[in-house]
């Protein structure tokens, strides 16, 4: 009974072999033993550190605003910290809102040019895209503060979305582009001989083909916008723009030298809680991100 | 249907106009990325070349040409070598490490098991969370105030007192090192499983019954055929580690005594914290893009004939 739960192959992974002998079959749950304790104590060191975040906010702890008994004390000091938690939820969920559709916008339209049409210099633009991930964001962040103050974009959250999606175009434009190139042509010729416009056989054909591809340029692109640390610390000075990551990082400097750990677990939480949710749900989308990538090597 | 558009023959002008619709359709469709692409990427590339050359503080803006003195500012930082040499001992490290496991990893998960999938799945969370976040909740993970790995350890009998993990260099470097095996492990598990599933199944067999062992078909055939995903691998880690800068920044800030300070920290002090001189931030910028440039186009090089042979 408790065989067809069991996996049916053997320990070690890459021998794939038919299903043994009865006796055979009794020594490989026997061998399997070790197996199971070993890889669930690696599940283990992988899951612990978030679990123990979430039950470390909500459980009593010197030095934090939850001192006895468990609750909700460190959501509440967050709640209150500076220009408040709801504030920065608001920051970070614009930016990467906008990151998001800036992102899709400019790779589903030029994955489509990229894919279906033949235009002069269509293959340096192509090149050139893809040429950002040969260059360290780091670096580039410098020049990047100068122009957006030069052009009035200093501290403002649609200046740090459009720098976002930069980095994301390399990603974004080359899976769309091979996700537009896996549709049949025939689809939206066959829309244009019947008379539609371009961009009526992109929105009306293609883009039900091509969903996919989206949800997982989207993924990416909310969970590099939600997630980003370096470009904000640059390019935003104004405490109450900041988004959360920079906003949970300056908390542990504040009062007088004492970190609140109770408060940064709490943010921790609050920050990982959504990318958790979203890679759980769109776990294939997620995976099918890397596939591409892999197909790029 | 390919009879459809063959239903009316076009003249020759008809196709070269139909054409030269398309290609500015084409344009049209490709603006967008070409306005982001030229402005916030060609542009800031150029720029941070001129801001390089030039005297430029943070708040007075361009001062004018000084060639070479940024450079020369640049290499005689009195942190630069340290943080060069740093730098290069973590990216060692942490891609010796996280290609390791990440093959092991990717061996012990590929069957297409229940228990396999909740494997995977667990392992591959952590990587749906920001560095900043990881490296945050292990600020907390590792603090001696509320950390539960100081009493564990001592509850196993592993250490006598309360261990710092971040005190001293060794300590910081190490459990850094920690934070992101465990916040990238996943990633590359996933990319080498892609790479030993795109190994066709018969390749492995016919060395199976050719009598080779598992070990040797492992290093005489997998390990070949794998080795365009570890190539790939290899340039995103060492890409991704020489550039390092949220995990230290959060994480030991470049201390102890400025013992964990990478390249790309020294660039964001050098620029906004104290000296606040753009132009030798932008010439260290200047060399680690080349240095980049250089290693990403040799690590292909050596993909490309790797898959010749």
């Amino acid at each position: 009974m408790t065989t067809t739960a069991l996996p049916a192959s053997p320990p070690r992974p890459q021998v794939r072999r038919r299903p043994r002998a009865p006796r055979a079959r009794l020594a490989g749950i026997a061998l399997r033993t070790p197996y199971w304790v070993l890889t669930g104590a690696l599940a283990l060191v992988f899951v612990f550190p978030l679990i123990w975040a979430g039950v470390a906010s909500v459980a009593p702890q010197p030095g934090s605003s939850q001192v006895d008994g468990w609750g909700l004390g460190n959501y509440a000091t967050l709640m209150e910290y500076q220009a408040g938690l709801p504030q920065y939820l608001l920051n970070s969920t614009l930016v990467s809102g906008m990151t998001v559709l800036f992102t899709l916008v400019s790779s589903v339209l030029g994955g489509y040019a990229f894919s279906r049409f033949k235009f002069p210099g269509r293959d340096v633009l192509f090149l050139l895209t893809l040429a950002i991930l040969m260059v360290p964001y780091a670096t580039l962040l410098i020049p990047l503060y100068v122009m957006l103050n030069a052009i009035g974009l200093q501290n403002t959250l649609v200046g740090l979305a459009l720098v976002l999606t930069v980095f994301q175009l390399p990603f974004a434009t080359f899976m769309m582009r091979i996700s537009f190139d896996a549709v049949p042509r025939e689809l939206d010729e066959a829309a244009l001989v019947d008379g539609c416009s371009s961009f009526r056989a992109l929105r009306t054909v293609l883009l039900p083909a091509v969903k996919p591809g989206i949800i997982t340029v989207g993924l990416f692109a909310f969970l590099a916008a939600w997630n980003d640390f370096v470009a904000p610390l640059i390019l935003i000075s104004d405490s109450t723009k900041i988004p959360l990551p920079l906003a949970v990082a300056n908390l542990r400097a504040q009062v007088m030298g004492i970190v609140d750990y109770g408060a940064t677990e709490a943010g921790v939480v609050v920050m990982a809680l959504p990318c958790v949710v979203l890679f759980l749900l769109l776990q294939r989308h997620y995976v099918r991100g890397f596939m591409s990538g892999a197909l790029k090597g | 249907m390919p009879a459809k558009t063959s239903t009316r023959p076009p003249t020759r002008p008809a196709v070269v106009a139909v054409a030269r619709r398309r290609a500015l359709h084409g344009w049209a469709y490709a603006a967008p990325t070409a306005l982001l692409v030229v402005g916030l990427f060609v542009l800031p590339v150029l720029l941070v070349g001129q801001m390089s050359l030039s005297d430029w503080p943070l708040l007075a803006g361009n001062q004018g040409i000084n060639a070479p003195q940024n450079y020369v500012d640049a290499l005689t930082h009195r942190f630069f070598w340290d943080s060069v040499v740093f730098t290069l001992k973590y990216t060692v490290i942490a891609t010796v490490l996280l290609i390791g496991l990440g093959l092991g990893l990717a061996l012990l998960v590929q069957e297409s098991s229940r228990w396999s999938a909740v494997l995977r799945t667990s392992i591959l969370v952590p990587s749906a969370l920001g560095l900043a976040s990881a490296s945050l909740l292990f600020y907390a993970l590792y603090s001696p105030q509320v950390g539960p790995l100081s009493p564990l350890l001592q509850r196993l009998g592993l250490a006598d007192g309360p261990v710092s993990f971040l005190g001293t260099p060794e300590s910081a470097l190490w459990s850094t090192v920690f934070l992101v095996v465990w916040r990238f492990a996943g990633f590359y598990m996933l990319l080498l499983m892609v790479g030993l599933q795109g190994i066709p199944h018969d390749v492995i067999e016919a060395a199976r019954m050719d009598g080779a062992n598992r070990w040797q078909t492992f290093v005489s055939v997998t390990l070949p055929l794998l080795r365009p995903s570890l190539a790939l691998c290899t340039v995103l880690c060492v890409t991704g580690s020489l550039l390092a800068f949220d995990q230290f920044y959060i994480l030991t800030k470049g201390g102890p005594d400025n013992s964990t300070l990478t390249v790309v920290q020294l660039i964001y002090n050098v620029a906004f914290q104290g000296q606040n001189d753009l132009g030798v931030a932008a010439a260290l910028s200047i060399v680690v893009l080349v240095v980049l440039v250089v290693v990403n186009v040799a690590q292909m090089r050596a993909m490309r004939a790797g898959q010749e042979d």
